[in-house]
């Protein structure tokens, strides 16, 4: 390896002002830029995650001395020691049931009609435009719907039904958008595979398209759920009740849910009831990553499997 | 979409029009028809209860009076100070999630492993999927009063800790869609980069960047318009005191905020306080509404499409 090294050389030829200082100085602050920029990047990752941290810490702290099972069996109350977040359990897990039982069926059946029945045309593509717009619609426009459609027009009151639906609409569009995702990714050659064997359209979607998308689905599903677990804003808005003394027994009773409650703890004005709004969270928070946590485990054996 | 052609259209056809399958693509059809009856309905409910609103209170002074008292007795409608608010806000908000989460897409695309990168976005996406109430309690019990011993003249409610947690809760959105619109960039560009000389900052910013510019834009709007419609955060700590002003110290209602103190109270249908209702989530709407679509539009404008 004896290469000439005729940088020098080649470099006395240059002109005066190009030479090795100027041209050092130069690259000199490329790379500064670059490692600047890559501290940077560090940095805000960084941020995001103390934020999370900081976060988490806080609540933990102030929560976790009232988290006991008293606290999970006791109805609400005017005294902070007292109080519990037993109605607002109960509410919570009745509404996203229901809410579940509404947007799931719905949800997929629009999926499937416009992954697989649908002509591409002006009208398949304002449903497009349509259901984007509707996923970023603001929440608390879905409660002022919800407040006039069920509440006014079909006169449902302010029950579980009434939040259900509304969270139902709320939640529709991600569900739908998942689940077009899920059904386009299943491969081409199995439909014509059942299509040759004589299938029908339905008996094609039925018994491979869905079974085969089904993950992709669930996970768009279980996001939706997540969703809905901490909406307060649009059930607020259709006059969910936030102090409760009684358990649901009918689709048509008032109800809560936990983060009606906790916004109705942290607008009290006794100090006290500040730690029992951080056990609520703590209990809100494990709800809510729990079921992420379901979706993301579900999404890597997803990819894995494709 | 459709595929015809796969076997013989008539015989698929013959087998496709049978009464079982006909029910079920009218169920299908039904299915979907919800979604566009939401929209419809949206549109229909804000605009009858507006026009009330508008019977009673002329156009004028909804635009050009600077105070919003609906609820009091002196009662005046200007919407000005609820836009402010949300305004002042959502900037803030922007302030934080749009340079956090560029940065953080662009050392995630260019300068990042894989599998740190695979670790990091899904990690992150847990910011999004923190419920906005919990945000809101933690901006005015943390965040505030820490705010408050470096800031004279901060309220304890505010729209600066507001704004701020807000972007905490837009950076994954930012993160995430910018993170995507970068990957979509060809290798061949970038190693064109390399090749030339260039070093990774230089690829990230005056290659990537332009070449996924539109995806880029794209997802700030999305964030902002997320920021606009959010509304627990900003009930919680910023306030729900209708005031005209761009101090971010001070105590102001947005225009979510305003909803959600009316529907909190007792407001008998058919009274202007209910009619206000509509009023503001109709301004509200139209504004994300603009922003949506255009960002779509924006999308396919701008798009540059790569083999």
């Amino acid at each position: 390896m004896n290469i000439p090294d005729h940088s020098q050389t080649i470099e006395k030829q240059l002109p005066l002002a190009t030479r090795s200082r100027p041209w050092g100085a130069y690259r000199y602050r490329r790379r500064l830029f670059n490692i600047v920029f890559h501290i940077l990047g560090l940095i805000s990752i960084g941020v995001g995650f103390a934020m999370l941290g900081i976060l988490f810490v806080t609540i933990f702290n102030q929560g976790i001395t009232r988290l006991n099972w008293e606290f999970l069996t006791s109805f609400d109350s005017r005294f902070p020691d007292r109080a519990g977040i037993k109605a607002a359990l109960v509410g919570t897990f009745y509404t996203i049931s229901l809410t579940i039982a509404i947007a799931f069926p719905l949800g997929v059946a629009s999926a499937i009609y416009l992954e697989e029945y649908i002509r591409t045309n002006w009208f398949s593509r304002a449903i497009e435009v349509n259901i984007s717009n509707l996923a970023a619609v603001p929440s608390i426009i879905y409660g002022l719907l919800g407040l006039q459609m069920f509440i006014r027009w079909m006169s449902l009151g302010r029950g579980i039904l009434t939040g259900a639906l509304t969270l139902a609409l709320l939640v529709l569009p991600t569900i739908i958008i998942a689940s077009r995702e899920a059904i386009r990714a299943v491969p081409l050659s199995l439909r014509e595979a059942s299509y040759a064997l004589g299938a029908t359209r339905w008996q094609t979607t039925w018994h491979h398209v869905l079974p085969m998308a089904l993950p992709g689905v669930l996970t768009g599903v279980i996001l939706a759920v997540s969703r809905a677990i901490g909406e307060t804003a649009a059930l607020i808005t259709i006059g969910a009740l936030t102090f409760v003394m009684f358990l649901p027994h009918h689709v048509l009773d008032t109800f809560t849910v936990l983060p009606i409650l906790i916004f109705n703890w942290t607008s009290r004005p006794q100090d006290e009831f500040r730690s029992a709004a951080s056990a609520a969270i703590i209990v809100l928070l494990a709800l809510v990553l729990t079921v992420n946590a379901i979706a993301i485990i579900l999404r890597q054996r997803l990819r894995r499997r494709l | 979409m459709v595929h015809q052609g796969v076997t013989q259209p008539d015989a698929r056809q013959r087998r496709d029009s049978r009464a079982s399958e006909r029910i079920i693509h009218l169920i299908l059809l039904a299915a979907t028809s919800i979604s566009v009856l939401t929209t419809f309905s949206i549109v229909y409910s804000l605009f009858t209860e507006t026009m009330a609103f508008f019977s009673a209170v002329p156009l004028t002074d909804f635009l050009f009076d600077t105070e919003w008292t609906p609820l009091f007795t002196n009662k005046r409608y200007g919407i000005w100070p609820l836009v402010t608010a949300t305004f002042v806000t959502s900037l803030i908000a922007m302030l934080v999630a749009v340079p956090a989460g560029l940065l953080a897409a662009l050392y995630l695309n260019e300068f990042a492993p894989e599998r740190f990168r695979a670790f990091v976005k899904p990690a992150l996406e847990i910011l999004a999927g923190v419920p906005t109430v919990v945000y809101g309690y933690f901006a005015l019990i943390t965040v505030t009063p820490f705010l408050q011993q470096f800031i004279p003249g901060m309220q304890s409610l505010n729209m600066l800790s507001s704004g701020i947690v807000m972007g905490f809760m837009i950076l994954p959105m930012v993160l995430s869609l910018s993170e995507d619109a970068l990957s979509a960039v060809p290798q061949a560009l970038r190693e064109g980069g390399y090749a030339l000389g260039a070093t990774r900052f230089e690829v990230a910013t005056r290659i990537l960047l332009p070449a996924a510019a539109s995806g880029v834009v794209a997802a700030i709007i999305l964030a902002l318009s997320r920021a606009i419609g959010e509304t627990m955060i900003v009930a919680i700590a910023a306030g729900q005191n209708p005031l005209l002003t761009f101090d971010p110290r001070q105590s102001a209602a947005t225009m979510t905020a305003y909803i959600l103190q009316v529907s909190l109270g007792d407001t008998p249908y058919g009274s202007l306080g209910y009619y206000t209702l509509y009023t503001v989530g109709m301004t509200l709407f139209l504004l994300t509404l603009v922003m949506n679509l255009f960002s779509t539009w924006f999308i396919h404008r701008f798009r540059e499409v790569y083999e």
